[in-house]
């Protein structure tokens, strides 16, 4: 069973229809006795980093979540806010993330290279992924997924970088450490290709 | 490389979907949900659907109707009509709809988008002003329109543009009441002048009769979102009813030829 962590952000509607759709049992997790039956787990995010930080908090999901994730090996997927609470904190705020992947989460506006253009990154862009990337096993070069962020994941270790795009620079918007993931961009509404990936991470 | 946003707009007068001329006599062209399942098919970029009916009306959003075009949806899906509140907003995003666009009660007052963002996040903001070319002898610029162009605002668009982004819209749409329906290209001297004034996306919906009306927008604006009523409903010069939409090799041309 999947378990898309319901902690009062995120469009958590999408991915249920989406695994719906794909044939995979999927449901919501309110509280932490939702979790037990969790094979994966998605964390989905909108919004600001410390107010998504903060709920994550209030839900009483966060501690569940973390034993399962780092002691159980249960593999997780964040999905845009929810993946930049993978990292140990935000430009955007002041709380520290779950600093489950070494990186930190930076603002397009603080750059040269992209403070000229308009914000949110918002739409369809292409990625560049790394050879041998389990997320995209299957997919055709340069797979095209929708963005809609202000803020991006900056990785300490290459190695943890399994795709990246270019708004102004190039940035990590797919990234991986063992079991545990994180997309930037939303596959829960991004056609076929947004279908393969959530479908190669029920598989993994 | 980031795309331009081509975008099917689908308006929603008693249940069922219609397109309308300068915002009048509308058109009855089919079943929302069905449109969007072919929508679907097609991989369009994104969706918007505006009930043309819920403002005029002073009534609620048909929360039954956006859940159900919700779960159908499979692209990001913006929703407008009758917002009046962010408790309103809420409840729309948690039905799976990515985006909620304001228009009269923004005009009204531009703090509501302040207090809607703060509830779901400026990205999922999106402003809409119906702007019309003033009329009249030595008349001259736009006037900016709510309630299907019923009642007139005395304010100038572009500040009013930037006033809803400081508010906090992520996304600014310009719908040209003039040119709805008329399929004769998109207002791109506005189009440029919102364009220059904003630092958010900005979404241009009037106009498009043809793909390389759509192209012109993208040589004039750069990366922009170019929303399409008619051209993506209608076939032909008789206007009969046909559910389109360009292939990736098609909207891969035309950003070519446009240079993005």
């Amino acid at each position: 069973m999947i378990r898309i962590v319901d902690y009062g952000v995120g469009n958590i509607q999408a991915f249920v229809t989406m695994f719906k759709r794909l044939g995979i049992p999927a449901k919501r997790a309110h509280t932490p006795a939702d979790l037990a039956d969790a094979t994966r787990l998605i964390l989905p995010g909108v919004g600001a980093f410390d107010h998504a930080i903060q709920l994550l908090n209030q839900s009483g999901m966060r501690e569940p979540l973390e034993a399962m994730v780092l002691r159980q090996q249960v593999p997780v997927l964040g999905v845009c806010v929810g993946m930049q609470m993978l990292a140990s904190g935000s430009d955007e705020g002041v709380l520290p993330g779950l600093n489950w992947i070494p990186g930190r989460v930076r603002a397009f506006a603080n750059t040269p290279e992209a403070e000229h253009l308009p914000m949110p990154h918002m739409g369809w862009n292409d990625l560049q992924v790394k050879p041998g990337a389990k997320l995209f096993t299957g997919f055709e070069p340069q797979p095209r997924f929708y963005f809609l962020h202000s803020y991006y994941f900056a990785c300490d270790d290459q190695a943890h970088v399994a795709a990246t795009a270019t708004y102004g620079l190039q940035f990590d918007c797919v990234v991986s450490k063992g079991y545990i993931h994180g997309v930037q961009c939303h596959p829960e509404k991004s056609h076929h290709f947004g279908a393969q990936l959530l479908k190669n991470f029920a598989e993994l | 490389m980031l795309r331009p946003r081509i975008i099917p707009c689908l308006l929603i007068h008693k249940g069922g979907l219609v397109k309308t001329q300068a915002f009048k006599s509308p058109k009855y062209v089919g079943d929302p949900i069905n449109a969007v399942k072919i929508f679907n098919e097609k991989e369009a970029d994104e969706l918007v659907v505006l009930d043309i009916d819920a403002t005029a009306n002073g009534v609620e959003p048909n929360y039954t109707l956006i859940a159900k075009l919700a779960a159908e949806c499979r692209m990001p899906l913006c929703y407008g009509g009758g917002i009046t509140t962010a408790e309103q907003a809420s409840r729309i995003i948690d039905l799976g709809v990515e985006k909620v666009a304001i228009s009269a009660a923004a005009v009204a007052n531009p703090g509501l988008l302040t207090a809607i963002a703060n509830a779901i996040g400026r990205q999922s903001v999106v402003a809409v002003l119906d702007l019309r070319k003033k009329t009249g002898l030595l008349a001259k610029g736009y006037e900016v329109c709510t309630h299907n162009g019923k009642t007139i605002h005395k304010i100038d668009p572009v500040t009013l543009a930037k006033t809803l982004q400081d508010a906090g819209a992520g996304e600014i749409v310009l719908n040209s009441v003039d040119r709805d329906g008329e399929m004769k290209g998109y207002d791109l001297a506005l189009a440029q002048q919102v364009r220059e004034a904003l630092r958010v996306p900005m979404t241009v919906l009037g106009g498009a009769g043809s793909l390389d009306d759509i192209g012109a927008l993208i040589r004039a604006c750069g990366v922009v979102g170019a929303a399409v009523g008619s051209l993506f409903v209608f076939k032909g010069k008789y206007r009969a009813v046909l559910i389109n939409y360009p292939t990736t090799a098609q909207k891969d041309e035309m950003f070519r030829a446009a240079r993005v």
